[in-house]
């Protein structure tokens, strides 16, 4: 078990000075932690998520992954243990076939080919798309695009995952599959989505963000049922409980 | 299935082609890249005259075609942007070159031998190149190129920029069918939105190349890729498939060889 963990002070962001995305975020997240990020449309949850893996760096406070700060010199480190999913597959994925893109991040950190071999074939059988291994990604399917982007993280054997609206574009099994692969992964994660069903199966954490704030962060058993909350900051209660 | 997807699955079909299980595509790549060279370069090199020299050099595209289980069909429709052209370079030679030669005893103009020659050059030269990428995957030629010491930075962009093609045509598709959607009299986009679509696609094949990049630094990537699984070693049949064909190249380059086997059924 690794003891990885996510430290932000103060940290605030924006393209453009005067409006800013991100306003003074302080989060912490220890190394099992399974947290939800929710919020309704432009909030700055996928921009939250960008922060971490260095991919915007001229952000004011500070961000350390593990007491190592997220500054230009150390990101090859901070990136090689985070896996990242992003919210549209076709940025994620760019090789020809699913082993392909599926090996690319065992391949840059210099692995032997066996290892990659046997990296890859588990995560495409975790996912569930062992069978799909030389299909082109061009030939996929949205679903079975995002099942591929998630085995691309997990052969990285990452310390902490980030995923943004992972379940976009899967069917209700391929969904159900996410869920048990979500729950598996014993370390730290943080999944940004709008799906609260799927934060209320796989997340005993909730953070709930508007305006780029951190609103509300705390029992995801507390903040998804409190209807009031939820309808302040423009989102509802998870479907599970609409007719209960 | 509007241009702009025909071109994105002309593309990807020829990434199907050389990702087949045929013996021709599991030859090795750096093997089929200097044969393809060589050819290129003995086709070009015979006398502007030589017509029956460079129709022998048929040989190799014909037999290549079969071995790889290809439809020269297909070839052809797959390269009729180029083709016309390859044809209409020499289109001037009758009117340029008015001298008489004789052609196995029969006169001929030798403006029109000489554009024969050019164009069976050309499609020579296009055909040879189009069964090397219809039988070797970009991967596999980055290989190679690895293997010819081309810098692997240069290799690598030449890979990215492959694979690029297709997320900005695919941009430029997404873009023209949401319009076409919405402007649904109309035949092709109204002149006064070219200006407004064509920043639009900048900006978006910027976002998306970016997006693109950030995903490959997010896993590892530092301007450098192993290109195939494992290393491609060469096997006694890629020797002997290239010492075959430089054989024949060089055969059919010295020696008249298609005059050689008229005279013999002439007999």
């Amino acid at each position: 078990m690794s003891h990885i963990h996510i430290d932000m002070e103060k940290v605030s962001f924006g393209y453009e000075k005067g409006n800013e995305i991100l306003r003074q975020i302080t989060f912490h997240a220890s190394e099992t932690d399974s947290v939800g990020l929710i919020g309704a449309n432009g909030m700055g949850k996928s921009t939250f998520l960008k922060m971490l893996v260095g991919l915007n760096l001229n952000f004011t406070g500070s961000i350390r992954i593990e007491e190592i700060p997220v500054q230009a010199g150390t990101l090859a480190q901070i990136r090689s243990r985070i896996g990242y999913v992003f919210q549209d597959s076709d940025s994620q994925l760019f090789m020809n076939t699913a082993y392909e893109d599926v090996a690319f991040a065992p391949r840059n950190y210099g692995l032997p080919e066996e290892e990659v071999e046997k990296r890859v074939e588990k995560a495409l059988r975790m996912t569930g798309i062992a069978h799909l291994k030389e299909k082109q990604i061009y030939k996929m399917s949205g679903g079975e695009k995002k099942l591929v982007s998630i085995a691309t993280i997990l052969s990285m054997t990452p310390d902490i995952i980030l995923m943004d609206e992972p379940s976009i574009a899967l069917d209700p099994r391929n969904r159900r599959n996410l869920i048990h692969i979500l729950n598996s992964f014993d370390h730290l994660k943080i999944i940004a989505s709008h799906d609260l069903d799927l934060i209320l199966d796989t997340c005993e954490r909730t953070v709930l963000m508007t305006n780029g704030k951190i609103i509300a962060d705390g029992l995801t058993k507390d903040i998804l049922t409190d209807k009031m909350l939820l309808e302040e900051n423009g989102l509802e209660l998870p479907f599970c409980m609409q007719y209960k | 299935m509007s241009k702009i997807s025909g071109a994105i699955h002309e593309i990807h079909h020829m990434d199907t082609l050389s990702s087949r299980d045929q013996w021709v595509n599991q030859i090795h790549p750096l093997v089929k890249f200097v044969l393809t060279l060589v050819y290129i370069s003995a086709v070009v090199s015979f006398h502007k005259y030589d017509v029956a020299g460079v129709a022998g050099m048929a040989v190799y595209p014909a037999a290549v075609f079969i071995l790889a289980d290809l439809s020269f069909l297909d070839s052809l429709k797959r390269l009729r942007l180029v083709l016309p052209l390859v044809c209409f370079v020499g289109i001037l030679n009758p009117f340029l070159d008015n001298n008489v030669i004789l052609f196995q005893g029969i006169p001929v103009s030798a403006g029109i031998l000489s554009m024969a020659t050019l164009v069976m050059k050309g499609i020579f030269s296009v055909l040879a190149s189009y069964l090397l990428i219809a039988t070797t995957s970009v991967e596999k030629l980055c290989y190679a190129f690895c293997l010819l010491h081309i810098p692997r930075a240069a290799v690598t962009q030449f890979l990215l920029t492959y694979r690029y093609i297709t997320v900005l045509l695919g941009e430029v598709d997404r873009i023209t069918q949401a319009y076409m959607l919405r402007a649904p009299q109309q035949k092709g986009i109204h002149f006064k939105a070219w200006g407004s679509l064509a920043g639009l696609l900048l900006l978006r094949s910027m976002d998306r190349a970016n997006e693109v990049y950030e995903s490959m630094l997010l896993r590892g990537f530092q301007g450098d890729y192993q290109y195939m699984r494992e290393r491609i070693s060469f096997r006694f049949w890629d020797i002997l498939y290239f010492v075959f064909w430089a054989a024949v190249f060089i055969l059919f380059r010295l020696y008249p060889i298609v005059l050689l086997a008229g005279a013999v059924f002439q007999r």
